[in-house]
């Protein structure tokens, strides 16, 4: 807010300086990476939790394209206490209130529709499934504001490959997890739950499609999505889905939550697409959480939100105004 | 011995509590305490900003209290007549335009919030804005119409004006009211989320319906 005088050696811009947070962030990433073999060998997820504190949950650097990207990480306090989670209320600050109760364990993922192998998985066995790995991904709101995240976890594509789609499986749904007696936020009707979101089965099989434990070297806090969910990065965040309970493969394109409630103003796809606004406000830029100020400028958004050399070919000859 | 009703003891008690209270708006201090009381909200929304304690998005925090106080300032202006009625707390009168006036005050802060925090002050982003997005433009009617009433606000254009023709004019505050209504009721409409709303909505619709409700019970009386 207040403009120091500028000293005569022209010192950084506040902009350019890392925040303490982020840096010790990012120092942690380094190191683990740096650690390398060692800390990937413990089974990070075993790990015991310190009073209050998430338990680590260490990740090897991805080497899929595009899954770090290099933008100032969104310091962890933001994005743990800035959330949407409706089913914890509509506030953002509802779900870091009101999800500590949620029960992450045990629990159990199942799949079902067009798969040569249906059936339930176990957390614990999700967590063997694919190789941890930390992803920084940008994740841009519907709403018009953005953070920068370090995930942990793996493409969603290795679920998908373990449980064999048939020739018909051509979408998949995602259902998340809809308990009255943890999720207060249910008691009100601005949605129908439980809350259903869903993908084309190549959008799922692409590399950057995740499935995240974990965020910022940790195992992710409820009001996050515990103790999975999907990150979609070229997506609006609300594409991906918390605390998931359900994956389905179907043959027909499934409705999802949004489109349900407001079909003019949210379609299947929610790519993050700056030529197409939303009926209420522009998408052509957006405010980076936590960087700057006040009143830093926002930035502009980049189409597929900066993921298009990845995922542009997905969407080839596809009329991206109709199926926004 | 006869004994006084229990009516008339109760109206008598009514009538004495109504003269303290009315004495007590009629103090001197009374007015300074409300304008300080009324500039506590804007106080703290610049301390939360200085301190860095409005969350992680400052800056929509910002816009959306702003907005929060006008409607809640229009919601104390409008109440002060039906009030005064039920009441019979009359002095209320004297602090009407101090609350009227703090409503535009907080809308015009509302408007500088979203145009600076939101759209970096620049004029043709404003502009655009406010053509493209319903709700914006809806928003900035409802500021707008409260101009003409902020600008004739003192006594002289008042008395300039004459009674009537004043009290017209500043019965358009009915308009802002549904204005405002429908600004807050679109911004929440993607969501489905209307829960603030109603409670701002129920309230408005007492305020307004009593009105309503006065001049269709006796049609022939034309005060406010």
């Amino acid at each position: 807010m207040i403009h120091p005088a500028k000293p005569a050696a022209d010192p950084p811009a506040p902009s350019e300086i890392t925040p303490r947070a982020v840096y010790l962030a990012r120092r942690q990433l380094l190191r683990g990476w740096a650690a390398g073999s060692a800390l990937a060998a413990l089974p990070g997820w075993a790990q015991v939790a310190s009073a209050g504190k998430p338990a680590a949950l260490p990740g090897t650097r991805s080497a899929v394209a595009g899954a770090l990207t290099m933008d100032k990480l969104t310091p962890y306090k933001d994005a743990t206490s800035y959330n949407n989670f409706y089913e914890f209320g509509t506030d953002k600050s509802d779900p870091a209130a009101h999800a500590g109760k949620l029960k992450t364990r045990p629990w159990t993922v199942v799949v079902e529709g067009e798969v040569r192998k249906p059936g339930p998985w176990d957390i614990e066995s999700l967590l063997k499934l694919g190789a941890m790995e930390d992803r920084i991904y940008r994740l841009r709101c519907v709403e018009g504001w953005s953070m920068v995240i370090p995930w942990v976890g793996y493409s969603l594509a290795e679920l998908v490959k373990r449980v064999e789609p048939t020739g018909n499986a051509k979408f998949v749904q995602f259902v998340t997890l809809a308990d009255r007696e943890q999720m207060p936020g249910l008691r009100s009707s601005v949605l129908d739950w439980p809350y259903v979101e869903g993908l084309r089965l190549d959008e799922a099989m692409h590399p950057l499609a995740m499935l995240a434990f974990g965020m910022y070297g940790e195992v992710l806090p409820n009001q996050n999505g515990a103790p999975l969910r999907l990150v979609v990065p070229w997506k609006y965040g609300f594409k991906s889905g918390k605390s998931i309970v359900k994956i389905r493969f179907l043959e027909k394109q499934p409705t999802t939550s949004w489109e349900a409630a407001a079909p003019s103003e949210y379609g299947f796809y929610s790519n993050v697409n700056p030529k197409v606004d939303h009926p209420r406000w522009s998408q052509a830029s957006e405010r980076r959480i936590g960087e700057d100020g006040l009143f830093a400028k926002k930035r502009p958004t980049l189409m597929f939100n900066g993921y298009e050399a990845q995922v542009g070919q997905l969407y080839t000859g596809m009329d991206l105004k109709r199926h926004f | 011995m006869p004994t006084p009703g229990r009516r008339a003891l109760s109206a008598a008690a009514r009538s004495t509590g109504a003269v303290s209270v009315n004495a007590l708006l009629l103090h001197g201090a009374t007015k300074p305490l409300l304008f300080a009381a009324a500039l506590l909200p804007l106080a703290l929304l610049i301390w939360g900003a200085v301190a860095d304690t409005l969350g992680a998005n400052p800056a929509e925090a910002l816009i959306r209290s702003s907005g929060d106080w006008t409607l809640r300032f229009l919601c104390l202006t409008l109440a002060v007549t039906p009030l005064r009625q039920w009441t019979g707390w009359h002095a209320l009168a004297r602090l009407r335009r101090l609350l009227g006036l703090f409503t535009f005050f907080y809308g015009v802060v509302h408007f500088l919030c979203f145009a600076w925090l939101d759209m970096g002050f620049e004029i043709d982003a404003i502009v655009r804005d406010i053509g493209k997005r319903p709700f914006i433009l809806v928003g900035t009617a409802a500021l707008l119409s409260m101009l003409p009433l902020a600008a004739t606000s003192f006594n002289r254009a008042m008395r300039a004006l004459g009674a009537r023709r004043w009290q017209a004019l500043h019965r358009t505050v009915y308009v802002t009211a549904l204005l405002a209504l429908l600004h807050f009721f679109w911004m929440r409409a993607g969501k489905n989320d209307f829960a603030e709303v109603a409670v701002y909505a129920a309230v408005i619709a007492v305020l307004l319906g009593w009105r309503l409700w006065r001049r269709l019970a006796a049609p022939r009386r034309l005060s406010a």
